[in-house]
């Protein structure tokens, strides 16, 4: 049933090679805009040449939330369903290429805008702080391209999906089809806040600009934006590392099924990130907590599933005893050992998510370093290990290269570094956030105040911290260049797990497209129809632009 | 579709005490009144400095033992810059901008609010202990957005 090639096309590898050194790229840049940021924090510390610390932020942002993430994920679901639903088309690739070259000139036109200083206006964008139109005109391109390519990526499916009537497609292109989907979805939302009221307002046709309506699309995107980058970490642990194991699937149905509620639940709930705003009744904002809260189901599907697969697979290896199987995992393996690094720190970072989204406790929160804190965990360690851990096998995949024991010890090593400088920095972010300790501020005492005194030597251990994933970053570019260009030639394995025995047939009611999207569009509109409208009835006199840097 | 018993249990018992978290919340929120700052007064944000009661910013009282706190954000200060409150008073804080979005939060306290150009942003809070409290702006506005700061004195009566 699963034909699909054993190895990426070479000219599909390309392509996904291309969007995984940009990645990378950016990467090595944002992580020096994180140093220089850790730095300024500690108070020991001053940026020279007048550079500004908010044009260092916004590059960080833009580089590490938007760059990274977007251009390594369609890069891996490129390989990814070109290795499971067969090698692309010319069409498809010619489209995946032209999405490819969008999105750099945009990520090239956007940091140019940044770093000369126009457009510090971090990677939220909040009007009216108002960029240089090339600002968002290079944002947009970001996004019309990463459209493109996943139009590229339904075509690629429909085609599979022609060739087998009646058959369940390969479980990484039914994944990849998801997020994209989900991507396309809420997109939409910052398309139409860039398009209709930030570029005319850049570029003067409009003086004014409706800040509240501007936001609510910016968070209908914001929170969906970061499911877009948990579902391939996700597609990693469910759908490849049961093979790097060793072992088998638990079940395609529940991976699926686990998708499908992500699709579902993680759009309808963008107040979660405007709770303690006006304008918007706290009716609406329960309401949208709560559905923020259902996302809590797959997530725990999610966690069964995977370690019903390692306990799987420890007992099939004659693991004893209840926690016996964890001996039998292949710990020295990074592929395995990196993104399941990821998974723990997915255990503290879930626990913060609640209470950033739970209805009252986010005011104790909000804005404070500890929100900080909480994504470093989520999108910088779970989610950034998982993509460490699968570039182990996915560049030499691609490159025709084999890593070496070497560069594997190496890799172990890289995900401890960043464990150790990830605790610290995390944990000090969390507990300054508690005393109060703003996000998004320079070095800053308040006057002296005593109670900013409190979390200043948390800022210190931020710069410890910090400082030690900088060195994680640089080893992980060691490891990344050496797989691409300098690793022994040879064959290494595009791992993708295969579905336990006792595991049931999947049905095909997953792949039903209309009913889901539809699901998805409805609880859109239940969760926003009402205070959308009220927002533009109730509106006040808009704003003009500031340039305040 | 087939589930494994464990993972019914695991689901079993983790819906369940989603659900009541959720009702917790829901509680806190519509039983007893702990809403979020959801101020839903609007104000032309070009006119603050003459639209009562920002013409005159400061601490009003309203009431026995009620107050009014009235603050002016913009870039990158707020007005006052220092007021002392009696210990004990149940102030109603509101706060409205003249240009971007600032944040509002008096650490130490559950006060903590986005202030957005078009709206006044206002909670009610009870100040009980003795002491200083920094009023910091929490959210980015700017080059001098780590500067922009304010204090509240709360003072014995």
């Amino acid at each position: 049933m699963m034909n699909g090639t054993w190895k990426v096309d070479a000219r599909d590898g390309k392509l996904a090679m291309a969007h995984i050194y940009v990645a990378f790229v950016a990467l090595a840049l944002g992580g020096l805009a994180g140093l220089l940021q850790v730095l300024v924090r500690s108070g020991k510390f001053e940026l020279p040449a007048g550079i500004s610390y908010y044009t260092i932020l916004t590059t960080h942002g833009v580089l590490l939330g938007l760059v990274l993430t977007t251009f390594f994920i369609i890069g891996f679901q490129f390989a990814a369903v070109s290795r499971t639903a067969g090698t692309l088309s010319d069409r498809v690739r010619f489209w995946g290429w032209v999405g490819f070259w969008l999105m750099t000139i945009g990520t090239a036109i956007t940091a140019f805008y940044i770093l000369i200083g126009e457009a510090s206006v971090l990677y939220t964008f909040y009007a009216p702080l108002q960029a240089h139109a090339g600002f968002y005109i290079g944002l947009t391109l970001v996004v019309v391209g990463s459209w493109i390519s996943g139009f590229a990526m339904f075509a690629h499916y429909a085609k599979w999906k022609k060739a087998h009537p009646g058959q369940v497609s390969p479980l990484l292109t039914f994944m990849s089809v998801v997020n994209m989907i989900l991507w396309l979805i809420c997109s939409l939302g910052v398309a139409a806040t860039v398009l209709f009221q930030f570029i005319p307002w850049s570029l003067g046709y409009v003086d004014r600009i409706n800040v509240l309506v501007s936001r609510t699309l910016f968070w209908y995107f914001g929170h969906p934006l970061v499911y877009f980058w948990l579902l391939p970490a996700y597609m990693i642990w469910y759908a490849i590392i049961p093979k790097i194991i060793g072992g088998k699937m638990f079940s395609d149905s529940l991976a699926r099924m686990s998708f499908i509620l992500f699709l579902i639940l993680s759009i309808p709930v963008g107040f979660h990130h405007q709770l303690v705003e006006p304008g918007i009744d706290p009716v609406w904002k329960y309401l949208q907590v709560v559905l923020t809260f259902m996302v809590v189901i797959p997530s725990l599907m999610t966690a069964f599933s995977m370690f019903a697969t390692f306990e799987m697979y420890g007992r099939s290896k004659g693991a004893t005893g209840l926690f016996g199987w964890l001996r039998k995992l292949p710990w020295g393996d990074a592929r395995f050992f990196a993104p399941f690094v990821g998974m723990l720190f997915f255990i503290p970072a879930g626990a913060g998510g609640l209470v950033n989204a739970s209805h009252q406790l986010n005011q104790v929160v909000h804005n404070t370093i500890w929100v900080t804190g909480h994504f470093h965990l989520t999108l910088a360690t779970t989610v950034v290990l998982t993509f460490f851990g699968a570039a182990y096998w996915l560049i030499p995949h691609l490159t025709g290269r084999v890593m070496t024991k070497a560069m594997n010890r190496l890799a172990i090593i890289q995900t401890i570094v960043w464990s150790i400088g990830m605790i610290f920095m995390s944990s000090a972010m969390h507990f300054a956030g508690l005393l109060g300790a703003p996000r998004r501020s320079a070095f800053s005492t308040y006057g002296d105040a005593p109670q900013a005194l409190e979390w200043i030597p948390y800022q210190i251990a931020q710069a410890v911290g910090g400082t030690i994933l900088f060195i994680g970053i640089i080893l992980v570019l060691i490891i990344v260049t050496n797989l691409a260009f300098f690793a022994p030639k040879g064959e290494t394995e595009f791992p993708v797990a295969e579905v336990a025995e006792q595991a049931e047939r999947t049905p095909l009611v997953f792949e039903n497209w209309t009913l889901w999207i539809g699901i998805a569009v409805v609880l859109i509109l239940i969760a926003y129809t009402v205070p959308f409208i009220d927002m533009i009835q109730n509106a006040p006199p808009g704003s003009k632009g500031f340039k305040l840097w | 579709m087939h589930m494994h018993k464990y993972e019914k249990i695991w689901l079993f018992f983790g819906i369940g005490s989603l659900f009541v978290f959720l009702a917790v919340l829901g509680v806190g929120a519509f039983a007893q009144g702990t809403q979020p700052p959801s101020c839903l007064t609007t104000i032309d944000p070009e006119k603050v400095d003459q639209t009562p009661p920002f013409d005159k910013p400061g601490l009003v009282k309203t009431g026995d033992n009620e107050y009014q706190l009235n603050i002016v954000a913009s870039a990158f200060a707020y007005t006052p810059n220092q007021v002392e409150i009696p210990k004990g008073a149940k102030v109603t804080i509101n706060v409205a901008t003249k240009d971007v979005i600032h944040g509002f939060q008096i650490v130490g306290t559950n006060v903590n609010m986005m202030v957005e150009p078009g709206y006044v942003s206002s909670y009610t809070q009870t100040f009980d202990k003795v002491g200083e409290y920094v009023i910091l702006c929490n959210e980015y506005c700017g080059a001098g957005h780590h500067l922009m700061t304010s204090k509240v004195k709360v003072v014995e009566q």
